[in-house]
């Protein structure tokens, strides 16, 4: 039609290859080659076991921010999804046993591509009444669903096998790979597998139509009936598959703990998924993927360090809410765009001072927690970092509260003002 | 006869509660915008301050200063918090109550403990005051009415009686326009905050000592306000007020009923041994608010008597 | 046998309550016209847009896109049936690049419909026709630029380009010179008359020298009522139509 399209190159207006290859293809492969070496680095059981439930969440965290980041789709009831897949798939693992059928043919290593379809299957169901808003309705109605389905569960033993749950053994069925899926090192291979599946269908599906249709229904649903969509329609779709890669981590739980109980529904799950994402920064792709790993160990490791491991949790989902709303990611790559600024010098400093100043706070905050656990605890324990003793009726404990306290307040106050003259 | 009566009973003065806490959480969230997830976790303090000055005073000066005490914290967590986060939009405000109802969770587990309190009722209030049908009626259900009528009536007067309850009223249901009649909206953001979170702290004082207060009494409150104040419609008080009723006799009548499944639906071929029909109707009352509350967002969104759709 | 006109509006009324903000509207469009609507601020402009556009439905009468029925439906549906309107606030996916902006218009008519099984950035046909669209809306050298740092008229062009995107045959544009300088809105007038070629173009607009510069035929809508319609010539020299000007606003001096 018009003679301008073959006279203008507009290839020099859209990304090349090789940027395509750094930025897309490369992160991916990284990942990948990571997961890759950590067996050769002849982990112990633990670890093991960390990593499992690190690539479990890595995905479930993705799935949820499919719907908070690009969607912007507030869910309180994601463990939802994440339920029926681990649950179907348990069932399946027992009939896989029972071997039965087509079942005596299906390989355990398969059973996350069922965790999909139960997952999507009850997105499809819960989405069609959920999906017709967005904002603080949507958020209502996955909270009242989620609460709905918690409670039900204990109906209804046959499915949810009441208090017990269902359990079930992974070492039946034709194997895969060569993977018995019996040593913790072979699951490993399963998870390391299901992980990198999951995080690539996800980053493939925001390059898609409708995830680019999601992002712009997320920030002008008006707009978008106007360029001939149904934002309703692409919240059902965007909906349905969340819900179907939170299936697929649902089923890489069942496959890796054997067990599933109608506890997985509740609404604690749901709300550490939505702390996962948000802390991990929602606004990036990779940022649920740094949540679910920071939270995932903070999870694991600091509950054996202290009592108060959830009053962290909390202080930092609240801060990262009030102070930093893009997150782990955005402080990330906010620190490497700083450095390759225009000032990097005085960028450097002024990110050094507010670092000083938050780590000041925190000790007094940590101080001042430990302190109040074992006191409240009644144990007589004392809390003693590095051989210190710190009695509450001791006036230095009190010194190491305060003292950190208002210097790390004053320091983030002075990095304020730096960035405010940098600006 | 003297199930239902208790269950009606019973019924009334749950529903009253629930009405303290919803009209707070309805007051806030029709003018702010915020639907406060924290707001049970006011209603907890209430419960737990009130244990604690009982303890060391009265009972008589935990009503007036717990929730006294509770609303001053509502007012600064409004001041310094969400008025903070306000400018990143709705989202990152129900994100930001709902980190704080965990992290009051965890600072009252330790300062109380994981476990329930002894927060008792008052001896002087600890006696069968009258019988309707064979049914004992404590003092204290009865006192736990006059306060909930005496907040009702209160809130009432403040609302259409002074100009403060003006401004709210117009602010409930055009506010945007408050602003530009040269109020000064924060403060009155932060004043109706602080006011919503002392009523969730004197139903806690009042209703902890006959239920349970132990940390998880938020978690399990909270989403049944929520689901009175949907169900009610935003910005509708006389909407939370029938859906608070609703709720309240709802759950109480639903647990007096043994009937199961099989007994309503037997007509059908439903077999009392089939898991279906195995269920009774007095399991089902956690259950109800919430079917109520996914039917009524589903069917009519603006809730019973809602001028607005949510 | 006639064509149908492109557009067709037949007794439309619309209710807020009791009041009554358009009352009775009957207007054809043949294919190719350039309308513009004209009238006082609260006339009913933006509710006339409204309803045709599928965004409220009208409590009577009735709206026919190339004779049929639009209507009652929504309007993601009227979009595909071929009919687009721009905003008078601009209405762009700001946390996007142009270039994505543009795209996002542009998957519906490639047939893209809610595809999730295809790569948006490997589709030729798609950044072709981005392109040609961002180059005739003069924003080809700002395709990577976040759509919410552009300057405001820009943005303007992109709410343009955007609404001309889809290909469609019927282009509805409020105001789009809104808040424009002299020489943008000289620009803006230029890239309308260039991106809207061949298209039927129906513009509300308050600055006379655009509707001059543009239409064919002047609609004035005063109260919700179509005062009179016209070539510009006879607008001009319709008393009425000065009158009704001169309750509410200066009168504009082309029409003096």
């Amino acid at each position: 039609m018009s003679t301008t399209q073959e006279s203008f190159d507009y290839s020099a207006h859209i990304p090349s290859n090789a940027e395509k290859f750094r930025q897309r293809t490369l992160p991916l492969l990284i990942f990948a080659a990571i997961l890759v070496a950590i067996p050769l680095t002849g982990p112990s059981r633990t670890v093991y076991t960390l990593m499992h439930q690190m690539g479990i969440n890595i995905v479930l965290a993705l799935s949820y921010n499919m719907l908070l980041g690009r969607a912007g789709l507030l869910s309180f009831g994601h463990a939802v999804y994440f339920g029926f897949g681990g649950y179907f798939a348990m069932h399946a693992m027992n009939w896989i046993a029972d071997g039965s059928g087509i079942w005596a043919d299906f390989p355990v290593f398969l059973l996350p591509v069922l965790g999909f379809g139960a997952g999507a299957l009850a997105g499809a169901v819960i989405g069609w009444p959920s999906c017709r808003r967005a904002g603080t309705t949507f958020a209502m109605i996955s909270l009242g669903v989620a609460e709905l389905i918690a409670s039900g569960a204990f109906m209804f033993d046959s499915f949810f096998g009441g208090e017990q749950g269902i359990s079930g053994d992974r070492m039946n069925g034709p194997e895969l790979f060569g993977l018995t899926l019996g040593p913790i090192s072979q699951v490993y291979w399963f998870i390391a597998f299901w992980t990198v599946v999951g995080v690539v269908g996800m980053y493939a599906f925001t390059r898609t139509p409708l995830g680019k249709l999601s992002e712009a229904t997320r920030d002008n649903p008006q707009r978008v009936q106007f360029i001939g969509y149904n934002p309703q329609r692409v919240r059902y779709l965007v909906f349905i598959f969340s819900g179907g890669f939170a299936g697929l981590a649902g089923a890489m739980a069942a496959v890796n703990y054997e067990i599933f109980t109608p506890d997985a529904f509740s609404l604690v799950p749901s709300g550490f998924i939505l702390i996962m994402a948000y802390v991990g920064g929602i606004t990036y792709f990779v940022g649920p993927i740094f949540g679910a790993i920071l939270l995932t160990y903070m999870q694991s490791m600091m509950s054996d360090f202290t009592d108060a491991w959830l009053l962290y949790l909390g202080v930092l989902f609240i801060s990262i809410v009030m102070f930093a709303p893009r997150g782990l990611a955005g402080i990330v790559f906010g620190f490497s765009a700083g450095l390759r600024g225009p000032r990097p010098r005085a960028f450097l400093i002024t990110w050094l001072t507010q670092l000083a100043g938050v780590a000041l706070m925190l000790i007094g905050l940590i101080v001042l927690v430990e302190i109040a656990v074992r006191w409240s605890n009644g144990y007589g324990e004392v809390f003693a970092p590095f051989g210190l003793p710190l009695a509450q009726a001791n006036p230095l404990s009190w010194l190491l509260v305060v003292a950190p306290a208002i210097a790390g307040v004053a320091l983030s106050r002075r990095a304020a003002r730096m960035r405010e003259a940098q600006a | 006869m003297e199930t239902i009566v208790f269950a009606l009973v019973n019924g009334v003065i749950y529903g009253l509660l629930l009405f303290m806490l919803s009209s707070g959480l309805t007051l806030i969230f029709s003018m702010m915008g915020v639907l406060n997830f924290a707001h049970a976790s006011f209603y907890m303090l209430g419960a737990f301050f009130a244990y604690t000055i009982m303890g060391a005073t009265s009972f008589w000066l935990a009503l007036i200063f717990a929730p006294i005490l509770v609303g001053l914290i509502g007012a600064a967590v409004e001041r310094y918090g969400l008025r903070r986060v306000h400018v990143n939009g709705h989202v990152a405000e129900l994100l930001f109550t709902f980190g704080l109802a965990y992290l009051i969770e965890e600072i009252v587990k330790i300062f109380y403990g994981k476990t329930a309190v002894d927060y008792r009722v008052p001896s002087i209030l600890d006696f069968p005051a009258m019988q309707i049908y064979g049914v004992d009626l404590p003092a204290y259900r009865i006192f736990m009415l006059f306060v909930a009528i005496a907040m009702l009536v209160g809130l009432w007067l403040l609302l259409k009686r002074t100009r403060a309850g003006l401004i709210i009223q117009a602010a409930l249901s055009h506010p945007h326009m408050v602003g530009h009649l040269g109020h000064n909206v924060p403060l009155i953001f932060m004043a109706v905050f602080g006011i919503g979170c002392a009523l969730a702290g004197l139903a806690g004082v009042i209703a902890g000592n006959i239920f349970v207060t132990d940390p998880s009494m938020a978690v399990q409150m909270g989403p049944i306000v929520f689901v009175v104040v949907v169900v009610g419609g935003i910005g509708s008080l006389e909407g939370a007020f029938v859906a608070s009723l609703l709720i309240g006799l709802l759950q109480n009548l639903a647990v007096g009923v043994n009937a199961s499944f099989a007994d309503i639906f037997g007509f059908l071929g439903l077999s009392a041994a089939s898991e279906v029909g195995s269920i009774t109707v007095s399991s089902l009352g956690p259950v109800l608010p919430f079917l109520l509350l996914v039917l009524i967002l589903i069917f009519r969104p603006q809730g019973l008597m809602g001028e607005r759709e949510l | 046998m006639t064509s149908p006109p492109a557009l067709s509006i037949r007794d439309l009324s619309k209710s807020f309550g009791p009041a009554r903000i358009i009352n009775g509207v009957s207007l054809d469009i043949a294919p190719g016209e350039r309308h513009a609507i004209i009238g006082p601020n609260g006339a009913g402009k933006s509710t006339l847009f409204n309803l045709i556009s599928g965004l409220y439905f009208p409590t009577q009468g009735s709206v026919l896109l190339n004779g049929q029925k639009i209507s009652g439906l929504p309007p993601h549906q009227i979009n595909r049936m071929g009919l687009s309107r721009s905003f008078q606030v601009s209405n762009i996916f700001t946390n996007m690049t142009v270039r994505e902006n543009v795209r996002c218009g542009v998957l519906n008519t490639m047939g893209l419909g809610y595809s999730f099984w295809s790569n948006i950035g490997a589709n030729k046909a798609a950044h072709a026709k981005t392109f040609e669209i961002l180059e005739r809306c003069g924003l080809s050298d700002k395709a990577n630029v976040p759509a919410s740092l552009l300057p405001y008229a820009d943005q303007r062009s992109l709410e343009i380009a955007i609404t001309i995107a889809g290909n469609p045959d019927v282009i509805l544009l409020d105001e789009p010179t809104a808040g424009m300088s002299q020489s943008e809105t000289a620009r803006a007038v230029e890239l309308i008359a260039k991106a809207t070629e061949g298209k039927t173009l129906l513009i509300v607009e308050h600055d006379m020298g655009v509707i001059f510069n543009l239409a064919d035929r002047i609609s004035v809508l005063v109260y919700g009522e179509i005062l009179a319609t016209g070539t510009p010539q006879e607008i001009r020299g319709n008393a009425e139509v000065r009158e009704a000007y001169l309750g509410d606003e200066a009168l504009p001096e082309e029409l003096a």
